[in-house]
This record gives C-alpha cells, sequence and structure tokens, in this order.
C-alpha cells in the first residue's frame, strides 16, 4: 500500500511538472519589455501590443513595476527592453552602458489630484510648485508614491521648485505610500488626500471617489516616455533582433498611429513624439 | 458599500461566463502551487520526520529556525529568488526569471518550512508511541521515518493542505519573480493586486471570492481523498 501511495505522488509530480514545463507557445520567439505601471494600467500595452505582435510574429511580455524598479532590472539584465518615463535616469542607464541609446516615444501630463472640497485652495491654479506649497501651507494631506519612480521623481522635482523639504512632515501631513500610482490614488481617494498623478493612469483609474483634478497645465507637469534597448554587449543574452525592432515598429509610423490612437472614454492617452 | 455587493456580482459573472482569460489564470494558479506544494512536500515531509527521529547537537536551534521560517514573510521568499535567478545572480544563465517555474521555486521555498516544522510536530508525538517497538524490531532510521510518515499520513495530509493555502494565497513571491506577465505568468493573486492598483475594487475582490470558491473546491477533494486515506487505514 505504501508502494501504491508513492507511486501516486511520484505520478502526479510528473505529471505537474510536465504540465508546467510545456508552455502552450514555447516555439514563440518573446522579449522582455521592463515598463512602468501607467503605461499597463491605462490599457496602452493591450491595445498596441497585439498589433505588433500580429505584425511580427514576436511575443512581448511585460513586466509593469515602478521605472526605479524597472531600471534596476534591466541594469541587472532582466529585460530586452527599457520603456519608462524619467529621462535623466534613463540617459544615466545609456551613460554607464546598460543601454544602447534612448529614443523619445510619446508624452502626456501629469496632474495635482485633490479632494473636491479643495481644503488647500488649489483649484484651477497653473504653477505646480505654487500649489505644492499651499498644500504645505495649509497641512492638507498629500500621498506621494515615496517609491523613487518616475512619477515621485517629478514630485521631488516640483517640491524642490517650491523651496519645501516635504520628507520632514512625512507622517504628519506628507504620506509616502511607498506603492504604485493605483495604491497611491486608493490611498488618497481614502483619505481626501492630494497626489501627483500621470493623467493616463488617472483616467483609467476607477476609484476616484471624491477625487478631481486640481492642477493641470503647468509646463512643467510634461511627462516624457522614453525607450532604449539594453545592451546586447553587457548582456549577451538580450534578444538584441527583437528587441530593436519592437523599438524600430514603436518609432514607425504605424507604432506611432497605434499609441495616438488608444483612447478611453473618447480622450487620448498618449501622444506620440518620437523623431 | 457599493463595492460589496459589486464584488458578489462580478464574482458570479466571472464563475458563470466562464472567462477564458480567468480560466487560465485559474490553471496556471493551480499548476504553480500544487507544483510547489509537491516539491516542498518532497522536501519538507523527510526533512521534518528526520529532524523528529534524530538527536544530535543544536537540534533545538534546528527546530527554532524551522518553526520561525513559517514566518517568513513572502516578499522576502520572492527576493531572494529574485536575487538567484536575476541574470545578474548566480543562476541567471538558466533563464527562468518571469517564468512560472520561478514561481513554483519561490513558493516552494516559503512552503517547504511550514511542511517541515509542522510535520516534525506531527512525527514528535507518534514517535514517543512507536519509539520501542520499531526498535524492537530493529528498523533502522530511513525505515523508521518512512514508516512513521506512513502511520501519521492522515494528519500529514492537512499539513500539506495548510502548505497550499499559503503557496495559493500569497502575492509578494510570485509577483516578483513572475512579474505578473499577461498569459504568461499571470496568477490570482497577482491579478487581483493589478485590478486594485486599477482601482477597480469590485473586479478585484470578486477574483478574491473566485479564489476562496476554488481553494474551498480543492480543500472538498481533499477532505474525500483524505477520507479514502483514513478509511483504508481502519481497514
Amino acid at each position: 500500500m505504501t508502494k501504491r501511495f508513492l507511486s501516486t505522488v511520484l505520478a502526479g509530480l510528473i505529471l505537474s511538472i510536465i504540465l508546467l514545463m510545456a508552455p502552450a507557445r514555447a516555439d514563440e520567439t518573446f522579449i522582455i519589455v521592463q515598463s512602468t505601471t501607467s503605461t499597463q494600467n491605462s490599457g496602452l500595452f493591450d491595445h498596441i501590443l497585439p498589433v505588433f505582435t500580429e505584425t511580427s510574429g514576436i511575443e512581448v511580455r511585460v513586466v509593469a513595476v515602478g521605472t526605479g524598479q524597472a531600471i534596476k532590472n534591466a541594469a541587472n539584465g532582466d529585460g530586452d527592453v527599457l520603456l519608462v518615463h524619467a529621462q535623466s535616469a534613463e540617459e544615466a542607464f545609456v551613460e554607464e552602458g546598460l543601454g544602447v541609446e534612448r529614443f523619445d516615444l510619446m508624452y502626456n501630463d501629469f496632474v495635482i489630484v485633490g479632494p473636491s472640497g479643495d481644503p488647500a485652495g488649489i483649484a484651477g491654479m497653473t504653477d505646480a510648485s505654487d500649489a505644492l506649497a499651499m498644500i504645505a501651507e495649509s497641512g492638507s494631506t498629500f500621498a506621494s508614491r515615496g517609491d523613487d519612480s518616475g512619477t515621485h521623481k517629478k514630485e521631488q522635482a516640483l517640491w524642490q521648485e517650491a523651496g519645501i523639504d516635504p520628507a520632514g512632515s512625512s507622517g504628519d501631513w506628507y504620506l509616502e505610500t511607498g506603492s504604485g500610482m493605483g495604491a497611491t490614488l486608493n490611498t488618497a481617494s481614502a483619505m481626501g488626500a492630494y497626489a501627483l498623478t500621470d493623467r493616463a493612469t488617472w483616467l483609467a483609474f476607477a476609484n476616484k471617489g471624491d477625487l478631481v483634478i486640481a492642477v493641470e497645465g503647468d509646463a512643467r507637469l510634461f511627462n516624457q516616455y522614453g525607450v532604449i534597448l539594453v545592451n546586447p554587449e553587457r548582456f549577451a543574452h538580450v534578444k538584441a533582433e527583437e528587441g530593436q525592432a519592437f523599438i524600430d515598429w514603436l518609432r514607425s509610423d504605424e507604432g506611432q498611429d497605434a499609441i495616438g490612437s488608444y483612447q478611453l472614454d473618447g480622450q487620448q492617452l498618449f501622444f506620440p513624439n518620437a523623431k | 458599500m457599493d463595492d460589496l455587493s459589486g464584488a458578489f456580482a462580478q464574482a458570479f459573472r466571472l464563475i458563470v461566463g466562464f472567462d477564458p482569460d480567468l480560466l487560465e489564470i485559474v490553471v496556471l494558479s493551480l499548476q504553480v502551487s500544487l507544483s510547489a506544494v509537491i516539491l516542498a512536500g518532497l522536501i519538507g515531509l523527510p526533512a521534518g520526520a528526520a529532524v523528529s527521529v534524530t538527536r544530535f547537537p543544536g537540534r533545538a536551534v534546528v527546530i527554532a529556525v524551522m518553526n520561525a521560517m513559517m514566518g517568513l514573510p513572502p516578499v522576502v521568499a520572492g527576493l531572494a529568488v529574485y536575487l538567484m535567478l536575476s541574470r545578474a545572480g548566480p543562476l541567471g544563465d538558466w533563464g527562468l526569471l518571469y517564468t512560472p517555474s520561478a514561481m513554483v521555486i519561490a513558493q516552494t521555498v516559503l512552503v517547504a518550512p511550514i511542511i517541515a516544522a509542522l510535520t516534525r510536530q506531527a512525527i514528535e508525538d507518534l514517535h514517543g508511541d512507536y519509539d520501542e517497538q520499531l526498535r524492537a524490531f530493529g528498523i533502522g532510521r530511513s525505515g523508521m521515518i518512512a514508516t512513521l510518515l506512513w502511520e501519521a499520513r492522515v494528519g500529514l495530509f492537512t499539513v500539506l493542505l495548510a502548505g497550499f493555502g499559503r503557496a495559493v494565497s500569497e502575492v509578494g513571491a510570485v509577483i516578483m519573480v513572475g512579474g505578473n506577465i499577461d498569459h504568461v505568468t499571470r496568477v490570482m493573486t497577482t491579478a487581483i493586486a493589478l485590478e486594485t492598483s486599477k482601482g477597480a475594487l469590485d473586479l478585484a475582490l470578486g477574483l478574491g471570492i473566485v479564489l476562496l470558491v476554488i481553494v474551498l473546491g480543492v480543500n472538498a477533494l481533499a477532505g474525500l481523498l483524505r477520507m479514502g486515506v483514513a478509511g483504508r487505514a481502519h481497514a
């Protein structure tokens, strides 16, 4: 009886391993793209990737994390293409020899959202730094990503221009969630806090609650996305040919049209600007 | 709250609608977590039993560490496995990161200590009753381990179920080493995390209810199996 039990366990083990090790599309070529949550959560990838896969036969596997983590993962060689939004960090990535070349891809903008009651009185302002200064002055709750993401870097730059170091008030009115854009928006929605978010994530976000856009239109709220091939000279396993094909397609008329044609509720979320 | 009633409606729609994407996610969840439990059982059952029938210096420390490892945070297990499997890590050449295999490894790391620690306790209780008898028959240590594991099988089934519950419900480890890639490494828990981050709370909660129903189904199946095993044991 012991034997029968053991053989059942072994058969189960072998079966499960076979099931796992035989992915349905093992013969298909694929690349791994390290990217940011805004491009995934907004639905952009679901819109454009099938078009690319159809024309090229290359499957694109997207790992969507914060820009900071995406860059770190790519720096470990865990990806073929990097598609994020923090230009200076991207340029540093290329300078260190980790990436081949950085290309502009598309843009949208950041907005400051907050409770409709607007306790800081910033609604309609067009100077983002001044608005942040008023949030600080009134001690209104502000939910920050606090995760070294592209959005967090932008927010820090705006605080700096306002001449305020919010870190001193961390845990008081300044809350660092240390998590993604969606989680931070959930926090802001539940607490009636202000937050900086990219417009794409905001438009696609379904739990807005009492939050509305308070500040938009400042030139400094410009949000540029770039794309970089991870350096195959540095990491021999990088699928340079397929990765470059993806980058070339994104920058081609067809790819740029695909990006520009993506709409949510009648609004365009990303504006192609590859040169 | 709207979200709560919406969640049950969503869960109902998901189950009745038999969405192919959902089916794919459910199947992958079960494949990954069941594989991890089987592997963790192959490691944890003999390891736990071996510790319980052996006396050696530092044994108390080993037991304390085994028990403490039951509280290993999934995200730490995920991070450790990521560092091993990353291209920059020692096993990077295997190219396993962002595959279901990496998720099985991470969950095995998470579950093996739980199975080992609970097995040790179960076998230790039994060992006291059987030790003299087994010695009298002149059964060696490995024979003793095998016999005790077999005698304790009904209880150990629950141990494996506890391990499965831990594996199928964790998100921190699989999201880190799997990457939550659509159609490749997306499982129930990472899908729930994704929908939450999109603010689609009713859909996220609906998926959570589906997960619970599936775990309930697995436990019911296991309960039937267990009755079969127990029945034969008394026959």
